[in-house]
């Protein structure tokens, strides 16, 4: 298979103290380097806990961020402008929040077709014939193309939003927790969705989410994200099965699972360590059971197999 | 025209809107009018009082006939403000735009402008500027209208720069829209009812200032007249001839009055918020009206029994039946999980409790609440407020939005203490560190005093759970207290509620959706759909064994952690919603078993010992031995 998104150390920092002229205060490293390798059709997940990072990531993927650090390259080529209609072409982003995704003042029509005509160029008549396909591969009724957004569900939102990220005919899909707002039945429906258009249009997906069953259940490979650093990075079934650095497995063991006694598997108080104020070393010693000296010296680094890689001094056995 | 009906439902505005099309309408009309030439000067009929004849409204000190003045005064005037207004809010919501659209440095720059221009009191810029300019009528409406654009810039920035931040300004970036076009089709449109209610609000002002700078000489010239110019010129005669200045003044005050109460009309139809009845004031308990009888108490044990409790939202002619008839029931120390999807009525249940749903337009319409027996529907508003928080208590969702962002976390809790106990302020303060331990938040003594924002979501909601558990309650009702919660966070939180109920003899009713925390947490549960309970029974026997197809169908599309990648068995179609109920199952439309006999009459909530099952075909046959 071969890599169509290849990130090479791509971090991002932001100013803060921000004075009117001349330097800033600090910078708060939202991202630090990332390396990864998507490969072409692959669905990479990426989770992590508030404030990691991820939505970070994910606007920098789609150019609505500009980097600090590294480079993009997709299909071997490097993305060094962040102009989102650059971007726009080859890699879309699914939001969130389904309903504040869409201008509550223009029709579904007016939606589909802002990327038709600025993207592609296409006339009226090409662009009422690529709405209705779009329209029938995402099952929804053309009806729907003169309505406005207040007047649909949180799932049918859904599915628009995700028939404007392919009327860009972009080959990859950045998944923003695309069902974090949805309610578990209608969760399960735009899953499957996804996954069908995945095997039909031969896409390739970045899932980003915090629920960690729903990254399991549709991922081929996982990343895990720790404050701003990608701690482990392995195939969907071993990741949280086996895990191998400790925070993956304080994840795994923190989600609440039917049959599982409730215990809490951590005492202390867990918050991220200040990013203004990062902590030497290993961001997680902190919290972490096997935490040594080393790791309050030195940054672990990602390492290990093509399969499964760790960033960790001393990891467990997978 | 809804916008109209909106109008002319408040009465004020009504009042100024006709006041004001009056006014316009005899303006407009008034060259037609058999008036004398306003201009001509006439000294020997100089202040002539109203009602002589010939001259309706007097004249003034040069014999000039003062209705003709005033009807072109008026003309002018109004002309002047409006355009004016139009000319601030152009410029302003240009200004304002592009500050807030683009942010950063040049927003910065921009502001400061702009505040520089409001350091300066307005009426001196103003007449600063007509010095500079010179005096006329044309520059005085320049003055008033570059005086009036700081106001405006600062509005629309505001309200762009919650714009610009929005998703769907991403999504246009992203669908190839360049900077121009995505402020024209996406900001614009968006800020055009902001522009709209500041213009309607400060047409008004303009009018005040022109006629302000007319008064001093600075605005119309000598003979034309505006109502300012004419207040300035019987400004001589004020006591000797008072009709001179009473007639323009009396106009000034009409057309400004008028404007006013329109413009406020006009905000309140256009504010999203006062449109959905955001300051309709709900009332302190949530409104009864029962049908029914009240059925008598079942069960002494429950410390919490609703019984067949129905609560709606009436909304114009919809009846909407959030809460179609529950019935459940906690003992203390038990955990009740009510689970079920957004609109499945969970929430609403849990508020009907202690009167707590909105009025207008809740009404609970059925059945009974009991605390320990004693029926809290419909209980005179005292006795309820003694409870709430006290007996019963809630955790909400969103911690931040439940904490009063000024107090600090540790006088909020003492605040909850004192109202229900009569501690002095110092045992209240003990307290509250005391509670804050006891949700183990650490160095309690110090983080008494932080506000709710210097703390993580985690440790808000354990704020939220040490207030509720300040007066010792025997019911804590949990409305997705985790749901916004990290994982890590979560576990922690689900085993603190876990280990209080054990020690304290807590009764927990915790609406959740989600299958993995009820099985953690809860003894039984509860399944909701549309409104009313699918089916409930121990939590281990109805996960392993749903009987309702909707339980079993909802278990079947969550994904499990440890299951590996798979497709999930998704459900059809949406809820049904709840203003449109068919007879029968609800869940009818969306079920494979569903027969005709499931779309017709009551389906009763029945079966063996403590599992029941709302459904002609369970999907397991539910036997007694279930009994807990």
């Amino acid at each position: 298979m071969s890599a169509v998104l290849k990130l090479d150390g791509l971090a991002k920092s932001f100013p803060v103290g921000k004075r009117l002229l001349g330097a800033p205060r600090g910078l708060v490293h939202a991202v630090q380097p990332v390396d990864l390798v998507v490969a072409q059709g692959e669905t990479l997940g990426i989770v992590g806990e508030s404030g990691c990072g991820k939505s970070t990531l994910a606007r920098m993927l789609v150019g609505l961020l500009p980097p600090s650090e590294g480079t993009i390259e997709i299909n071997g080529a490097p993305l060094d402008n962040a102009d989102p209609a650059e971007f726009g072409k080859k890699i879309q982003y699914v939001f969130q929040d389904p309903i504040s995704s869409l201008n509550p003042r223009k029709t579904i029509r007016q939606v589909m077709e802002a990327p038709l005509k600025r993207l592609h160029g296409l006339d009226r008549a090409q662009r009422e014939k690529r709405i209705s396909e779009i329209f029938a591969s995402v099952n929804l009724r053309e009806e729907f193309l003169d309505r406005y957004p207040h007047e649909f569900s949180g799932g049918q939102a859904q599915r628009i939003g995700i028939a404007r990220a392919l009327a860009a005919e972009a080959k990859i899909l950045i998944l923003d927790e695309p069902v974090s707002a949805l309610d578990v039945s209608v969760q399960a429906q735009v899953l499957n969705l996804l996954a069908d258009l995945k095997a039909k249009l031969g896409l390739t997906y970045l899932f980003i989410s915090h629920d960690l069953a729903v990254v399991e259940a549709v991922s081929d490979r996982v990343a895990v994200l720790y404050f701003g650093s990608v701690v482990e990075v392995g195939r969907a079934e071993d990741i949280f099965r086996a895990p191998r650095h400790p925070y993956t497995q304080l994840l795994a063991r923190s989600a609440p699972v039917v049959g599982r006694a409730l215990s809490a598997p951590e005492g202390k108080e867990t918050e991220l360590p200040d990013p203004l104020n990062p902590p030497a070393g290993c961001a997680f010693k902190a919290r972490c059971p096997r935490a040594t000296e080393e790791c309050g010296q030195r940054v672990p680094k990602l390492e290990g197999d093509a399969a499964h890689r760790v960033a960790c001094f001393h990891p467990l056995e997978g | 025209m809804q916008f109209l009906s909106l109008i002319a439902r408040n009465r004020l505005a009504a009042a100024g809107g006709i006041v004001l099309v009056i006014v316009i309408a005899l303006a407009l009309i008034s060259p037609l009018l058999p008036l004398p030439d306003p201009d001509v000067t006439d000294t020997a009929n100089r202040f002539l009082l109203p009602g002589a004849e010939g001259h309706l409204l007097g004249t003034d000190h040069l014999g000039r006939d003062l209705a003709a003045r005033l009807m072109d005064g008026t003309r002018l005037s109004l002309a002047v403000g409006f355009a004016a207004a139009f000319f601030a809010a152009f410029f302003g919501a240009a200004i304002g735009i592009i500050a807030g659209y683009f942010g950063g440095r040049t927003d910065n720059l921009i502001m400061r402008a702009v505040d520089m221009l409001m350091a300066f009191p307005y009426i001196l810029l103003a007449l600063a500027i007509v010095a500079a300019l010179g005096p006329g009528l044309v520059n005085a409406l320049i003055a008033v209208a570059a005086v009036n654009i700081p106001f405006f810039a600062r509005n629309i920035r505001g309200v762009t720069v919650g714009l610009a931040n929005k998703e769907f300004v991403d999504a246009a970036r992203l669908a190839g829209l360049g900077h121009t076009r995505i402020i024209l089709t996406e900001i614009l449109p968006n800020v055009i009812p902001v522009i709209v209610i500041a213009m309607s609000t400060t047409i008004g002002w303009m009018i005040l200032e022109t006629a302000g700078l007319s008064f001093l000489g600075l605005g119309s010239q000598p003979p034309q007249a505006d109502l300012g110019s004419m207040l300035g010129e019987a400004r001589g005669a004020l006591i000797t001839n008072p009709h001179t200045s009473i007639v323009p003044g009396a106009m000034i005050l009409v057309i400004v009055m008028g404007i006013n109460l329109l413009g406020d009309g006009v905000r309140d139809a256009l504010d999203p918020r006062l449109r959905s009845g955001a300051l309709t004031r709900p009332m302190a308990a949530t409104q009864v009206r029962r049908k029914g009888p009240v059925p008598a108490s079942e069960d002494a044990e429950a410390v919490l029994e609703l019984q067949g409790l129905q609560t709606q939202f009436h909304v114009k002619d919809r009846i909407y039946k959030a809460v179609g008839g529950v019935s459940i029931k906690v003992a203390p120390g038990e955990c009740l999980g009510v689970i079920g999807e957004s609109g499945s009525g969970k929430s609403v249940t849990a508020l009907s409790v202690m009167g707590l749903v909105a009025s207008p337009p809740g009404v609970i319409t059925g059945g009974a609440a009991r605390y320990k027996g004693e029926d809290l529907v419909g209980a005179p508003y005292d006795h309820l407020r003694r409870l709430r928080g006290d007996r019963v208590a809630y955790i909400f969702q969103d911690p931040l939005a439940t904490l009063h962002p000024l107090y600090k976390v540790g006088d909020q809790l003492a605040e909850a203490i004192l109202v229900h106990h009569k501690v002095g302020k110092a045992e209240a303060r003990r307290r509250a560190v005391d509670l804050l331990k006891q949700v183990r938040i650490p160095n309690a003594q110090s983080r008494a005093d932080s506000y709710p924002h210097e703390m993580s979501g985690g440790m808000r909601q354990r704020v939220g759970i040490a207030m509720a558990l300040a007066n010792d309650p025997d019911v804590i009702i949990a409305d997705e207290p985790t749901t916004a919660l990290d994982v890590t966070v979560q576990a922690q939180i689900l085993s603190l509620l876990n280990d209080l109920r054990r020690e304290r003899g807590l009764a927990i009713v915790f609406i959740t959706h989600d299958f993995g925390v009820v099985a953690q947490l809860c003894d039984r549960v509860a399944v909701m759909y549309a409104g009313r309970i699918v089916e409930t029974g121990p939590t281990e026997a109805v996960l392993d064994a749903p009987a309702h197809p909707y339980t079993a169908r909802l278990i079947a599309c969550v994904p499990e952690l440890g299951g590996g990648r798979r497709r999930l068995e998704a459900i059809p179609g949406l809820p049904p919603a709840v203003d449109r109920l068919e007879p029968g199952c609800a869940f009818a439309p969306r079920c494979l078993k569903a027969q005709d006999a499931c779309r017709q009459g009551e389906i009763p909530l029945e079966g063996p010992g403590a599992r029941e099952v709302r459904c002609l075909y369970p999907e397991t046959e539910l036997k007694s031995e279930g009994v807990a």
